[in-house]
């Protein structure tokens, strides 16, 4: 496989999580997404570092291992906020949280 | 300065202070009000006497002999000008009025013990009559026209305490305010004459060593000064302090408080309306003689002042005595009387002097205060009947009273040889004398005579209708004699009329030369035998012709109408009404003073609060519009910018959703339209 | 000899007219609501004010040279301005402060039954009697307007708080009468400091009408604020109303001291500042003055409720005063020979403010004693014989309507003497032309007694209670005061007279 098709995958799964996010309602599919488009951002720090020129240093792996652990507090921390936005609204559903609002 | 002049200030000071210990002592203390008042009265008819033998001791052959003392009073700044003194004045015209009103006002205590016997404001009634004498005589003892007019007033409370005495009776409590009241518009011309008095001479003092208003520089200067219309500043003066004579003394035309004010105790009428108060009047133009008898140098005729008074005087004798004529209440006759004999007064005043009206005023106060009590005898006797048409036959119940009635009766009338005869013909001698040029001129002697007449006529109709022919006051109760206590003042009354009368003490030659200090006016015999021919014909027609009418024929019932009705009765009716003078003022004065305040209130209520309700509707209408135009001109523009601004935020708010998702959205196209955008520019260059 | 001597020294005005207004606060904050407590500590505080009075009045310099002011405090306040905080009194002043002295607590203690709300209504009435001392002592304009001023807030609320049942238009219209007055008189002042740049009243009567500072239209401004507090014909239409709706010790306040308010700006401020104003407006002024008497006199005959014949009687007696305070403003120009006279009119007007305040208070506070009795009902024909079972009431309140019907021997007759004496000279006329208002007020004022307490008792008041102890220890002050002054008045003349010469003395520059 070429770096090329790579990428075109990667882009394809960010696409899809970015998608979720901006349009799905349900707030766990949305934090749901925005994992998927952090998958994609982890797998072209792999695809970068295998088709790179020091493919020996274990540099790209680094990257996302640190990546992953960040994005498990990070997960853990949204669904604590999810928690607490069901708690005030009763509900999950981001049409109906509103309270932003101008 | 003699001893008697020293306290005479005591004079007035002691029933002043048993007025006041009265006023503060219980209400049931009889045994205090009967000793307090009696034993100040009898202090003060000592001293009098005592300044009465001290003026004859210092009378000397040329001028009358005064003595007085002046005090400083109030000092209102500017210095000298700014000083006014008070005082107290010994000359023979205080010292007869003092002894008269001091003696006289005795008696009359002593007889209000047993008249006043049953009251219940026994004590009242003596602190009262201890205020008025105090003020009396401070009124005789001024030495200064302002303590004069205050005492003058003072009076006037006292008769206005007493006449209201039986507050509970409204007829009364109306007298006493009537008798205020009128007496207090004379009044008002008295002060107007008092400080223009004050104004032209800077003091009020009468005699000050040369320095005070009745003497030689004060009056030379208000002669020769003329006030608007060319009179004399002092007859204009004269003639403002004449108003307050006039109401005090009953003249015409303030006469009309004085028969009202008989709706007060007996005992009050005599000493206050018959006796004192009333010949105060004629007291202060005795006083102010020398102002009203000054003539400016060069002017034709007499003192026109004095020419009032007479004319005046004149007509109140007539006038009262027709309207006595024909009245029914004992005591109502009498006032008239009293009228009529105080116009005698001022018509002596004004004819022949000082001396003669005082003279008459002296006796008039022995004699009046006689009948007065008399007749309060008569009404406590008769069960507190007034009406002469339901006494009758009196004379045999109560001997007593009717003898010593009978003199004071005699004397009033002028049986010849008595006082009053002597006192009433002096009158009549000084209004002929110099007179007789004119039938104008004379006019008043002849009014004189004419009273006389009338005098002697309702005198004796009364008398008759009162003690002869049968009792008609009913079978309850009979007549009976008054105690001893009310009987011996009229004794002493009588005693004292009789003992002036005595031929050899010729009181009246004495008491004109006390009086003028020596002077004597020279009258032809030939006038004085004239005229006592023709008194002696006045009291001879009118007592033969009350004789024909009430005594021959006799009164049958208490109902029948009188004899004089009979004949006249349109005339008779007209003097029964006292011509209708009440009426005629009742619908006049009173009507116009009414209305005058109906007037003001209305002034008050619809034209000043009118305009301030005018201005107030003005406001308002002012901030009607202005809220109008704030509403639909200010206001308006206001309002639509605000809500254009409004609804321009309201369209700014829309994008703010607070939907995070749509924000996100839009990031995203962004994002995505810059990077093509980028892309695009990159590629493109 | 030490307190003494420390008196001496110590601000004595301002200790005066402070201590109510502190008595105020703490009367105002007291626990207790019960109205016979919070009554009994402002009766206290209202009375201590007189032992101050009573010290001034002992150490009062009866002719000090130039008759000039005593116990004078004077301090810099707003120097750019000219405003200083400065007070004084002189004879005027004394007797004046000695009059709110004596009304006060005798207000206080007439204020019996219980006001709802007591704390306020005692603490607005000592509120009142700090304003009435600063107003009759200060002598600089602009703390004088603000006492003027002070005295006016208590005195509304008084009576819209506590009046009678149409007191609230009452208070408006009182309100709203004397605030124009006191605008259109701030205007005149600020007009002449603009002219004359001081804000003192003894430097401007000395310097203002020389220079030309005191303008016609100035005095009109001026004159109006005084005219409407006195009041003069035609600026009283606010006072029968007034006097007849303020619960009556206010009443008693309002005519037996704050009316004085304007009579005293007549004497202390118009006359000495704008003496050539006075006497070119005579004319108008006199006749004003006539009308004042004699139609007040005759609306009072007409009157039904004894408030309101009272209030007018009111309006009559000051009249008198205010004609003497414009005779006196004659022959400015013209030689000393009229000095006695105006000094006589004058003294005349001082004695006679004191006076009617003294005895108007009186009859007020009787008025009040009848209206506790008959559950607020004080028409004269309503009653009727009361003397046979109330005598002392009778007795007591008589001599108070004698005393202001001007009975010699009693205290009003002395004022009215001199202001006629010194009138008449000064102008025959307009004193001849008074004279009829003298007549009727006696016709009223007898007339009450007659109506009140004459005739036959009506039956419905067969209970009515004699006067208490209590209620006679009330009025026995100034019903003496009422004799000592019908026949010492030279206790209060010895007081007056520099003051009067002084104020003569300066008509004559």
């Amino acid at each position: 496989m070429t770096l090329e098709a790579w990428l075109v995958f990667s882009a394809a799964l960010f696409c899809v999580g970015l998608c979720g996010a901006l349009i799905r309602r349900n707030a766990i599919i949305v934090l749901l997404s925005i994992e998927l488009m952090l998958n994609a951002a982890n797998l072209n720090f792999i695809i970068f570092w295998r088709y790179g020129v020091n493919a020996d240093a274990a540099s790209g792996v680094m990257m996302v291992i640190f990546s992953i652990g960040i994005a498990a507090a990070e997960a853990a921390v949204g669904l604590a906020l999810v928690i607490a936005v069901y708690r005030h609204f009763k509900t999950v559903n981001l049409d109906k949280v509103d309270s932003m609002k101008g | 300065m003699s001893e008697a002049t020293q306290t005479l200030w005591l004079i007035p000071t002691l029933p002043l202070l048993a007025a006041g210990a009265l006023a503060l002592t219980p209400r049931d203390n009889r045994t205090a009000a009967k000793a307090l008042s009696i034993g100040s009265m009898a202090l003060a008819l000592l001293l009098s006497i005592r300044g009465l033998l001290e003026s004859l001791r210092l009378q000397g052959d040329h001028g009358v002999a005064r003595e007085f003392f002046n005090f400083v009073w109030l000092s209102f700044g500017a210095g000298e000008a700014g000083v006014l003194k008070l005082g107290v004045v010994l000359d023979p015209l205080t010292a007869v009025m003092l002894v008269m009103v001091t003696f006289v006002g005795l008696l009359i205590f002593i007889f209000s013990v047993g008249y006043m016997e049953h009251d219940a404001n026994f004590k009242q009634f003596f602190c009262f009559l201890s205020l008025f004498a105090a003020a009396m005589l401070g009124l005789i003892v001024s030495n200064s026209l302002l303590l004069l007019f205050i005492c003058w007033e003072l009076v006037g409370v006292a008769s206005y305490l007493l006449i209201g005495f039986w507050f509970h009776n409204p007829e009364a409590a109306a007298a006493a305010k009537k008798a205020f009241i009128t007496t207090r518009i004379g009044d008002m011309g008295f002060l107007l004459g008092m400080v223009w008095l004050y104004a032209e001479t800077g003091t009020l003092l009468f005699y000050d060593g040369g320095a005070g208003c009745l003497e030689q520089g004060a009056i030379a200067a208000m002669v020769a000064k003329t006030a608007a219309g060319g009179i004399a500043v002092s007859t204009c003066i004269a003639l403002l302090i004449f108003c307050g004579a006039v109401g005090k003394s009953g003249q015409l035309p303030l006469h009309v408080w004085l028969p009202d004010a008989m709706e007060g105790p007996t005992p009050v009428s005599a000493l206050i309306h018959a006796a004192t108060m009333v010949a105060a009047g004629v007291f202060l133009v005795a006083r102010m003689f020398p102002v009203f008898e000054a003539v400016p140098p060069g002017a034709e005729g007499g003192a026109t002042a004095l020419t009032i008074v007479t004319w005046v005087g004149a007509t109140t004798a007539v006038f009262a005595a027709l309207i006595a004529v024909a009245q029914n209440d004992i005591k109502r006759i009498l006032a008239y009387s009293t009228v009529s004999q105080l116009g005698y007064m001022m018509l002596g005043i004004g004819v022949g002097g000082v001396a003669v009206g005082m003279f008459h005023l002296i006796m008039h106060a022995f004699f009046k205060a006689l009948l007065f009590l008399g007749a309060g005898s008569v009404i406590h006797g008769c069960h507190e009947e007034q009406d002469i048409r339901k006494m009758g036959g009196i004379k045999d119940h109560m001997p007593w009273t009717f003898y010593t009635y009978a003199i004071g009766m005699l004397c009033l009338t002028g049986l010849p040889f008595l006082v009053g005869f002597v006192s009433k013909d002096e009158i009549l001698v000084s209004a002929l004398h110099g007179n007789t040029d004119s039938l104008v001129s004379l006019l008043p002697f002849l009014m004189g005579l004419f009273g006389a007449v009338l005098t002697s006529f309702y005198m004796f109709r009364q008398v008759f209708y009162a003690f002869y022919g049968e009792y008609r006051g009913g079978d309850e109760h009979t007549p009976h004699e008054s105690p001893k206590v009310m009987v011996a003042p009229l004794v002493g009354l009588a005693a004292a009329l009789v003992f002036f009368s005595l031929p050899k003490l010729n009181p009246w030659g004495w008491f004109s030369g006390f009086l003028e200090g020596g002077h004597h006016h020279e009258i032809p015999t030939g006038h004085v035998a004239v005229v006592i021919f023709l008194s002696v014909v006045a009291f001879l027609v009118g007592a033969s012709l009350a004789y024909r009418l009430y005594f021959r024929r006799g009164i049958r019932s208490a109902d029948a109408p009188d004899a004089l009705q009979e004949r006249f009765p349109e005339a008779f009716e007209t003097l029964a009404g006292r011509f209708h003078v009440d009426e005629l003022y009742e619908a006049s004065v009173i009507k116009a003073n009414a209305w005058l305040a109906k007037m003001a209130d209305l002034l008050d209520r619809k034209v000043w609060n009118g305009i301030t309700q005018f201005v107030t509707q003005v406001a308002v209408m002012f901030a009607w519009f202005a809220r109008l135009f704030d509403e639909y001109v200010i206001n308006l523009g206001f309002d639509f910018g605000c809500r254009r601004v409004n609804d321009g935020g309201r369209f700014a708010t829309k994008p703010q959703s607070g939907q995070i998702q749509s924000y996100l959205r839009v990031i995203g196209i962004s994002l995505a339209v810059g990077v093509l955008l980028l892309t695009w520019g990159c590629s493109g260059s | 000899m030490g307190v003494f001597g420390l008196m001496n020294d110590a601000p004595l005005i301002s200790i005066l007219t402070f201590f109510p207004l502190v008595g105020a606060l703490i009367v105002g904050l007291l626990r207790s609501n019960d109205a016979a407590r919070v009554r009994a500590m402002a009766f206290a505080v209202s009375l201590v004010t007189l032992f101050p009075i009573a010290f001034m009045w002992l150490n009062f310099e009866t002719y000090p040279a130039g008759g000039g002011l005593q116990f004078v405090e004077r301090h810099d306040w707003i120097p750019s301005l000219g405003v200083e905080y400065f007070v004084g009194i002189d004879g005027l002043g004394l007797l004046m402060i000695l009059l709110t002295g004596i009304v006060a607590p005798m207000a206080i203690q007439a204020s019996s039954g219980s006001p709802k709300n007591p704390r306020l209504y005692f603490a607005l009435i000592l509120f009142l009697q700090a304003g009435l001392y600063g107003a009759f002592t200060a002598l600089n304009f602009f703390h004088w307007f603000l006492f003027w001023e002070l005295v006016l807030i208590p005195s509304y609320f008084l009576i819209r708080n506590w009046g009678g049942p149409r007191c609230r238009a009452a208070a408006l219209q009182f309100f709203i009468f004397t605030m124009v007055g006191s605008i259109a008189m701030l205007v005149g002042f600020v007009a002449l400091y603009q002219n004359a740049a001081s804000f003192d009243f003894m430097e401007l009567a000395e310097g203002a009408r020389n220079n030309g500072a005191a303008t016609m239209a100035i005095f009109v401004c001026v004159l109006l604020g005084f005219a409407v507090k006195v009041p003069l014909i035609p600026f009283h239409s606010w006072l029968p109303a007034t006097y007849s709706e303020a619960p009556t010790p206010v009443t008693m306040l309002l005519t037996g001291v704050m009316s004085k308010m304007g009579v005293y700006g007549f004497v202390r401020i118009l006359l000495p500042i704008f003496p050539a104003q006075v006497e070119a407006a005579l004319g108008v002024l006199t006749a004003l003055a006539v009308l004042t008497i004699v139609l007040s006199a005759l609306a009072a005959l007409a009157q039904t409720d004894l408030k309101r014949m009272l209030a007018y009687s009111s309006v009559n007696h000051l009249g008198y005063c205010m004609l003497a305070v414009f005779a006196a403003s004659q022959y400015t120009s013209v030689d000393p020979q009229w000095a006695a006279e105006k000094s006589a009119a004058l003294s005349g007007v001082i004695i006679q403010m004191f006076n009617h305040g003294v005895t108007a208070a009186a009859i007020f506070c009787f008025i009040g004693f009848i209206e506790q009795r008959s559950g607020g009902l004080r028409g004269v024909d309503d009653f009727g014989g009361l003397r046979k079972i109330a005598p002392v009431f009778c007795g007591l309140m008589g001599i108070s309507l004698f005393a202001s019907l001007g009975l010699p021997g009693l205290s009003g007759f002395v004022g009215e003497f001199l202001i006629f004496k010194g009138v008449f000279a000064l102008n025959s006329w307009a004193a001849a032309l008074a004279t009829p208002g003298l007549l009727v007020t006696a016709v009223f004022l007898l007339k009450i007694l007659q109506r009140v307490f004459s005739g036959p008792l009506n039956e419905k008041w067969a209970g009515f209670a004699e006067l208490t102890t209590r209620e006679q220890m009330l009025v026995a002050p100034a019903v003496a005061l009422m004799f000592v002054l019908g026949v010492y008045p030279q206790l209060f003349l010895n007081l007056t007279n520099s003051t009067v010469v002084r104020i003569v003395n300066q008509l004559a520059n």
